[in-house]
C-alpha cells in the first residue's frame, strides 16, 4: 500500500489493465506523444507505441464513434475526453449509440466501452470548460456513471470499468489529481455500482460523490470542532445508483445534507432527496437540504468562480441549519 | 342586535363538542331557554339551550361537526336583521337567509354571508394542522405521545424527534388530553368476521356506550389505579336515617347514598389531592367539590353532579340527585346536570355486592365504589354479635396521591359516616 497520487492512481489502472489485456487501447487528444493534458498517460506511447495509445484529430464524435466501433467488435477501448465538456459534441455517440446499442441489437453486441472524461470547476477555465453535467449523464438508462472521490476508489473502480461489457462514463475531478492518499499496489477492484461510508457519524448525513467528498470531509472536521458527527456517504457511481447505505445512514441520523458541485436544479442531490422522502419518509426529522453550484454559468473570475462553486462553509452552513 | 350561540363547555377536560342535530332551524323562533341543538360530548348527549330570544338567523356549523368549546355555532336575533358584525360561519350558507328578506330580493341573503368576515368559526390555532416531522409523527404514534400536548422546538415551531423524546422524559400524558388523540382506535378491537357464528347477534353500540368505552379505556390505559377497601360500621347511620325518614313524605326520603355523598364530600375538604385533577406536570386541586353519582341509564351510565356538595344540606342532595337522575333515565340530561364533577362515587348497594371496584372517571384524582350495607357477624369486645357492615373501594390516581393518603382518607370518611350525626350540623 502505497501513498499516491490520484494521477497516479488512475494511470496505475491503466497501465496494469493495459498489461492484463492486449484488447485494452488508448485514444483520446493529446494522450499520446504528449502524454495526455493531466498527464495521465504520460510514458504510455513510449511503453505500448501508438497502436495502443491513439493521438486522434480534436473531434468528440470520431473519438467516440471509433471507440464504440471498436468495442463492437470486440475491442475494450478507453476514449479519453479532455474534459466533460467536449462530451455535448459527442452526445448522439454516448447517449444514443453507446447507451443503447446493446438494447437495440437485442444483446447481439456488448459495449466494453470507458469514457474517461475531466469535469468539474475551480481551475478558471471560464463557463464552457468547467461544468459539472454528471446528472445529465446519468439521466440515461444503459449508461454507467462513475465518479470517484479518492485515489483508492479511483484505481479500484477504473479497473472495474475497463473489465466491464457495458459503457462507463467515468468522471475524474480536474482539481483532485493531486490529491494523495492509501491505494493498494496490483491487482485491486472496487465494484460498480456501490456506494460507501468514508466517515462513520452519528448526528447528520452527508450524501456526496467526487469532489464533493473532499469539502464535506473538510466541513465534517470543522461540525467535529463543534462536537458534530457528521456520516458522509460517497456514491461513487452515480448509475446504477446505490441507495442502501445512504437509506442505512439517514435512518440512524434522520437528518440529511446532499453536496455536488453540479447546479442544484435537477441535479444529483435531487435525485437523492427524492429516493429519501420516497423510501424513508417515516424518518425524515427535518427537510433534506442540497449543497450545490450557484445556478449561474461558471465565472473565469476566480474571486467570483469561487463564490460559485460550493465551498466547505456552505456544507457546514448546511449541516447547522438541517440540525435545527 | 343578533346575538351569536357558543359551544358550551360541559366539563373540565371538554376541548370540543360534536353538534348532533339542529333542534331548531334557520327562520325559526327561538325563546330564551328553548333547545337549539343536541351537542354530543364525550360524557353525553346534550341540549343546548339558547340564551337569546328571536329568530335562528344563521347556523354557522352542519350538523355533525365537531366544533372546539366557545367557538360560535349559530346566530339569533330580530327576523330580517343584518347579520355583518356576527361571526362568519366556517362555510357560507346562502340558503341560511332570513325568511323575511328572502321574500323582498334574492342577492340580499347573499351579500349577508359574502360581506361576512372568512374568519371561520373553527379557529386555525386550535384544529390547524400540528407542524410535525414525518419521524417525530411515527414516534409519536408509536409511543403514543399526542402531538397536541407536544411543544416543537425546530424552524417554526415544528415538533421533531427530540420533542417527543423531551415529552417522554418529563413523564407527558399520553394520549389523554386531546379528544384529537387516537384513543377512539383503541375502543373496540375489530373482531374477526370468521368468530362471528350464525346464532351470534351483532348490536351496534349507543354513542352512550362508545363514549364509556372511549373514557374508560382511556382512564384504564393511562392511569396507574392503585385500590383501598374499608369496612364501615353502618349502625347509627342506619338508624339515624330511618329517624329522619320518619318526618319525610314519600318521594323525599333520604337514601343511603345520599349520607354517603354528603359524608365524601366533607372528608374530600380535608384531602384537596383527592378532589384534583393532573395537568401536564402539576396537580389542579379543585376550589369546589363537586361529587358526581353514577347513574344507571338505559344503554349505559352517566354520572350526575351535585354541585358544591359540601355545602348542601343533605334533604338538598338527595332531592338534587332524584332529580337528575330521573333526567339522565329519561334521557333529557342537561349540559349542567353531568358537568364539572370533581371526584365521582358508585353505588351498587342495591344489588347485594360485597364489594367491587370502579374506573376513575378523567380527569378526576379518584373514585368510590360502595357495596351493599349487610347485616354480619361482628366481633366487638370478644363477643360476637350482628352488626351493620358496608365495605367501599375507592381508586385512585398514583400520579397524584399515594395509598398512605387514600387509606386516611377512608378512615376519615369513617368518622362521617359511623357518626352521621356530624353530617347534620
Amino acid at each position: 500500500m502505497a501513498r499516491i497520487t490520484m494521477r497516479e492512481a488512475i494511470s496505475q489502472a491503466l497501465m496494469e489493465e493495459m498489461d492484463r489485456d492486449p484488447a485494452v487501447f488508448i485514444l483520446g487528444e493529446e494522450v499520446g506523444v504528449w502524454g495526455g493534458t493531466y498527464a495521465v498517460t504520460k510514458g504510455f506511447y513510449d511503453k505500448y507505441g501508438a497502436e495502443r495509445v491513439k493521438d486522434t484529430p480534436i473531434a468528440e464524435n470520431a473519438i467516440l464513434g471509433a471507440a464504440i466501433g471498436a468495442a463492437m467488435v470486440g475491442q475494450r477501448p478507453i476514449a479519453e475526453l479532455m474534459t466533460i465538456n467536449f462530451a455535448f459534441s459527442a452526445m448522439d455517440y454516448i447517449v444514443n449509440q453507446a447507451a443503447k446499442l446493446r438494447y437495440m441489437f437485442g444483446g447481439q453486441f456488448m459495449l466494453p466501452l470507458v469514457i474517461r472524461a475531466v469535469g468539474g470547476g475551480g481551475r478558471q477555465l471560464g463557463a464552457t470548460h468547467s461544468q459539472t453535467p454528471d446528472a445529465i449523464f446519468a439521466h440515461f438508462p444503459g449508461l454507467k456513471v462513475v465518479s470517484p472521490g479518492t485515489p483508492a476508489d479511483a484505481k479500484g473502480l477504473l479497473k472495474s470499468a475497463i473489465r466491464s461489457n457495458d459503457p462507463i462514463l467515468f468522471i475524474e475531478h480536474a482539481t483532485m489529481y493531486q490529491v494523495r492518499g492509501e491505494v493498494p499496489d496490483g491487482e485491486f477492484l472496487i465494484p460498480i455500482g456501490k456506494s460507501t461510508i468514508q466517515r462513520p457519524g452519528k448526528d447528520l448525513t452527508i450524501v456526496t460523490y467526487c469532489k464533493g467528498l473532499e469539502l464535506s470531509m473538510k466541513a465534517a472536521e470543522e461540525l467535529a470542532k463543534e462536537g458534530i458527527e457528521a456520516e458522509i456517504v460517497d456514491l461513487r457511481t452515480l448509475r446504477p445508483l446505490d441507495m442502501e447505505p445512504v437509506l442505512e445512514s439517514f435512518k440512524k441520523t434522520n437528518r440529511a445534507i446532499v453536496v455536488e458541485e453540479g447546479w442544484k436544479s435537477y441535479g444529483v442531490g435531487s435525485e437523492i432527496v427524492s429516493r429519501i422522502y420516497e423510501e424513508a419518509f417515516d424518518y425524515v426529522d427535518a427537510p433534506i437540504l442540497r449543497v450545490a453550484q450557484k445556478e449561474v454559468p461558471l465565472p473565469y473570475n476566480r474571486t467570483l468562480e469561487q463564490a460559485a462553486l460550493p465551498q466547505v462553509p456552505d456544507i457546514v452552513a448546511a449541516a447547522k441549519e438541517v440540525l435545527k | 342586535m343578533a346575538e351569536t350561540i357558543k359551544m358550551p363547555k360541559l366539563g373540565f377536560d371538554m376541548a370540543e363538542g360534536t353538534l348532533v342535530r339542529w333542534v331548531k332551524n334557520v327562520g325559526e323562533n327561538i325563546n330564551k331557554g328553548e333547545v337549539l341543538a343536541e351537542i354530543e360530548t364525550d360524557k353525553a348527549t346534550v341540549e343546548v339551550e339558547s340564551h337569546a330570544a328571536g329568530v335562528v338567523l344563521q347556523h354557522l356549523v352542519d350538523a355533525g361537526t365537531s366544533v372546539p368549546v366557545n367557538a360560535p355555532i349559530a346566530v339569533v336575533g330580530a327576523a330580517g336583521e343584518n347579520i355583518d358584525s356576527a361571526p362568519a360561519p366556517a362555510e357560507s350558507k346562502p340558503q341560511a337567509a332570513p325568511a323575511a328578506a328572502a321574500s323582498s330580493s334574492a342577492p340580499t341573503p347573499a351579500t349577508v354571508t359574502e360581506t361576512a368576515a372568512p374568519a371561520a368559526a373553527v379557529s386555525p390555532a386550535e384544529t390547524g394542522p400540528v407542524k410535525a416531522s414525518p419521524l417525530a409523527r411515527k414516534v409519536a404514534r408509536d409511543r403514543g405521545v399526542n402531538l397536541g400536548s407536544v411543544v416543537g422546538t425546530g424552524p417554526g415551531g415544528r415538533i421533531v424527534r427530540r420533542d417527543i423524546e423531551a415529552a417522554l422524559a418529563a413523564g407527558q400524558p399520553l394520549k389523554v388530553e386531546s379528544p384529537k388523540s387516537d384513543t377512539r382506535k383503541l375502543e373496540y378491537s375489530n373482531i374477526q368476521s370468521s368468530n362471528i357464528h350464525a346464532s351470534d347477534e351483532s348490536i351496534q353500540t349507543t354513542k352512550l356506550r362508545q363514549a364509556i368505552g372511549r373514557r374508560l379505556v382511556e382512564s384504564k390505559t393511562t392511569i396507574p389505579h392503585f385500590y383501598v377497601t374499608h369496612e364501615y360500621k353502618m349502625e347509627a347511620l342506619m338508624d339515624l336515617r330511618k329517624q329522619i325518614n320518619g318526618f319525610l313524605p314519600e318521594g323525599e326520603k333520604i337514601s343511603v347514598n345520599d349520607f354517603i355523598v354528603k359524608a365524601v364530600a366533607l372528608t374530600l375538604r380535608q384531602f384537596p389531592n383527592l378532589n384534583a385533577s393532573l395537568s401536564g406536570t402539576n396537580i389542579i386541586r379543585h376550589g369546589a367539590v363537586n361529587v358526581g353519582v353514577a347513574v344507571t341509564v338505559p344503554g349505559g351510565l352517566m354520572t350526575v353532579v351535585v354541585k358544591d356538595t359540601d355545602q348542601k344540606p343533605l334533604r338538598q342532595i338527595s332531592a338534587e340527585v332524584k332529580t337528575m337522575a330521573a333526567r339522565a333515565r329519561e334521557g333529557k340530561v342537561k349540559p349542567e346536570d353531568v358537568d364539572g364533577s370533581t371526584f365521582s362515587t358508585s353505588n351498587l348497594g342495591m344489588y347485594d355486592v360485597d364489594e367491587f371496584i370502579a374506573i376513575i372517571n378523567p380527569p378526576e384524582a379518584a373514585i368510590l365504589a360502595i357495596a351493599s350495607a349487610k347485616e354480619v357477624p361482628v366481633v366487638e369486645n370478644g363477643q360476637i354479635k350482628p352488626g351493620w357492615r358496608m365495605k367501599a373501594t375507592v381508586s385512585v390516581d398514583h400520579r397524584i396521591s399515594d395509598g398512605a393518603e387514600a387509606a386516611q382518607f377512608m378512615q376519615t370518611l369513617a368518622g362521617f359516616l359511623e357518626n352521621p350525626v356530624r353530617m347534620l350540623v
